[in-house]
């Protein structure tokens, strides 16, 4: 596939994530990118995903334990939600909400659902980003940029 | 493409700047346009911004020195490069203690914080109460936390903006109001209020001593929730833009503090033994910390002084003065003359003496005038010299009506003063400071509690012409932006408030 091709897929593509995703986010981390700091999205998308792993592992621990904490399930799910809305993860950021809600109640099976559905939520978008990643390199790796999306009204 | 999207949602996300950028062209031109102003992520190299710099400074706000803290590696690393884009000089810290150490390793190395409220080794608000204490930085929180509660915290903790996560970048556009903010604050409040301002950015400046660790032992208590509390804060006009209490450092005060700090002797006190002996009620360690530092750093420069008879410059003291002891054979002298020409009540030479002798004053009975003591207080700028006698008397018509004070007066001032000193019930002679003549020192001389309000201390026509106490510099203080104005109480007439202290430091230049 030539890079316009490929191009035109990854801009059609990082539209409909947009739409329906990530939100503005994820075109304005595409905005940050540049010359001097061309990996820029890549960096941060694989540092969201490193550091969302541990912390949904932590969420499962913690919600394991006999007497559950729920000051310290509470503090991961804040901090998971702080990350997702920076990268633009709408959908995780809403099921943290819920979750925290539930924390608050201290209530052990609905907390454990919420637990389920962020990372639902979190598998979903992450694959989303993989692709994106993916579309991307595709296209540096043919020798062409990441066009600059316009959304043409 | 995309049809025109009418959910209300969608636009709301849509960040503004968005269209704006010069690779998306104006798309959305119908739509409305932000501010305006787009931070290109051209090359990130930053124009250093400092104060003074006046080719930097035509490139305000590019460089401003911003320090971030998020334990979130995700949102630092976002945040961090949203900043670079805005043409900050950022540094990135993922934990408060780094963050406050690096703060304190380099007072004066950043413009404005933010911080996030959540964090695992401190909470953010602690920070902020450290940064305000200890640097006087604006700082921002963020949180992903839009809870009012949360947003109220940061209020009343003085934070000088709240971001909700996710931070756009427009967001940070727009933050190096802050800092300009608080910089025509704190000037404007020197103007007006006269206050000791703790841990000030501009007192850093200007000293080259950096606030010193004593300032950090033991116990962190916010001094903002002091400000009820104490006694001594003086009610002033333009508190509202405030967000620390200040400790007003009253004659009485500081006649308690010198008190015990000779009780201690000077190099034995500490701030905690300090606070044991003077038992305030409200007073904080920190407060008298602070106080002691400029108190030391008083000291030194008197011990350090020489004097410079040709000049306009006023000392304080004889070269002989190396210690506050021997300023005390000055003082005599001074007073003595001053008393001769009845200019200064002999009740009060007594007691000036026993000032600047360190002695409790036995004859009079009177609390330790704190004339003398009060000097050190302007003294935070080495060049600041008080004048000597009628000697020295400036072309601004500087007089020293008491050891060390110079002030222009009108003679009838100073008549005034003499009526007002007779009467005296205690000591302390009240010098306000005021601006009356050249426009140009009203914005740098601090007003000292209105003389309106202590009317009866200096004669009527006194009132629109209180004395001026003018920087030794041979000029009104703006000249060097040292605004000293010196206030001493004169107790001839009740006053039931301790009256506001001085505080000067060169004027900030924007």
């Amino acid at each position: 596939m030539e890079v316009a091709q490929m191009q035109r897929r990854l801009v059609d593509y990082t539209k409909t994530l947009f739409m329906e995703f990530l939100g503005c986010s994820v075109l304005q981390l595409q905005q940050l990118q540049d010359e001097s700091n061309p990996d820029f999205v890549v960096e941060v998308v694989s540092l969201f995903f490193d550091d969302s792993e541990k912390l949904l592992n932590d969420l499962s621990t913690a919600l394991d334990q006999p007497n559950v904490d729920f000051k310290k399930v509470d503090a991961h799910v804040h901090q998971l939600k702080g990350s997702s809305s920076s990268i633009g993860a709408q959908r995780v950021k809403d099921a943290c909400v819920t979750f925290r809600n539930f924390c608050e109640e201290q209530n052990i099976d609905a907390t454990l659902r919420c637990l389920q559905q962020v990372k639902h939520e979190y598998y979903l978008v992450k694959n989303k980003l993989e692709t994106l990643l993916r579309l991307e390199q595709q296209i540096m790796a043919a020798g062409g940029s990441i066009p600059m999306i316009e959304m043409g009204f | 493409m995309f049809k025109h999207v009418k959910s209300r949602n969608f636009l709301h996300n849509f960040p503004p700047f968005f269209f704006l950028g010069l690779e998306f062209g104006s798309v959305f031109r119908e739509m409305n346009s932000s501010s305006g102003k787009v931070y290109m992520s051209t090359a990130s190299s930053s124009a250093g911004w400092k104060a003074g710099d006046a080719a930097a400074a035509d490139q305000f706000p590019a460089g401003l020195r911003v320090l971030v803290v998020d334990d979130d590696p995700t949102c630092l690393m976002i945040l961090e490069k949203m900043l670079r884009t805005c043409l900050y000089e950022v540094t990135k810290c993922n934990r408060a203690a780094t963050a406050l150490s690096m703060l304190r390793e380099n007072k004066n190395g950043f413009d404005i914080v933010i911080s996030d409220v959540h964090m695992p080794d401190m909470d953010g608000f602690k920070l902020l109460e450290h940064i305000g204490l200890e640097m006087d930085l604006p700082v921002i929180m963020m949180s992903a936390d839009d809870g009012k509660h949360v947003v109220m915290k940061g209020v009343t903790h003085g934070a000088c903006d709240y971001l909700i996560k996710p931070v756009r970048i427009e967001a940070l556009k727009n933050i190096w109001q802050h800092v300009v903010r608080k910089r025509k604050n704190e000037w404007k409040d020197f103007e007006q209020s006269g206050s000791v301002e703790e841990g000030d950015q501009q007192l850093k400046h200007s000293e080259d001593a950096g606030y010193s660790s004593s300032a950090n032992e033991g116990n962190w208590k916010s001094s903002k929730r002091r400000k009820d509390d104490e006694d001594e804060t003086d009610e002033r006009d333009d508190t509202s833009t405030l967000k620390k209490p200040r400790v007003v450092w009253s004659v009485e005060l500081h006649q308690q503090f010198v008190v015990a700090v000779n009780q201690l002797g000077i190099d034995k006190a500490v701030p905690k033994k300090i606070l044991e002996l003077m038992n305030v009620p409200g007073l904080t360690r920190e407060n008298v910390a602070s106080h002691l530092q400029k108190y030391r750093l008083y000291l030194r420069r008197l011990s350090g002084v020489s004097q410079h008879p040709s000049n306009l410059n006023n000392t304080f003291m004889s070269p002989q003065d190396a210690t506050f002891g021997p300023l005390s054979s000055l003082n005599v002298l001074d007073l003595q003359t001053l008393a001769a020409t009845g200019q200064l009540p002999a009740q009060s030479l007594a007691t000036l003496e026993a000032a600047g002798l360190g002695r409790p004053t036995g004859k009079s009975g009177l609390p330790v005038p704190l004339v003398d003591q009060r000097n050190f207080f302007s003294f935070e700028n080495p060049k600041l010299r008080f004048g000597e006698g009628q000697q020295h008397v400036n072309n601004n018509k500087q007089m020293n009506l008491l050891h060390g004070i110079p002030t222009t007066m009108e003679p009838k001032q100073l008549a005034g003063l003499h009526h007002g000193a007779q009467s005296m019930g205690n000591m302390n002679m009240q010098v306000t400071s005021h601006a009356p003549q050249s426009s140009q020192n009203n914005p740098l001389l601090m007003q000292m509690a209105q003389p309106q309000a202590r009317g009866q201390m200096l004669n009527d026509s006194s009132l629109g012409h209180a004395p001026r106490l003018l920087s030794p510099m041979g000029q009104p203080i703006l000249s060097n932006g040292i605004a000293a104005n010196v206030l001493l109480e004169t107790g001839f007439k009740k006053i039931s408030e301790p009256l506001v202290i001085i505080q000067f430091r060169r004027t900030l230049r924007c």
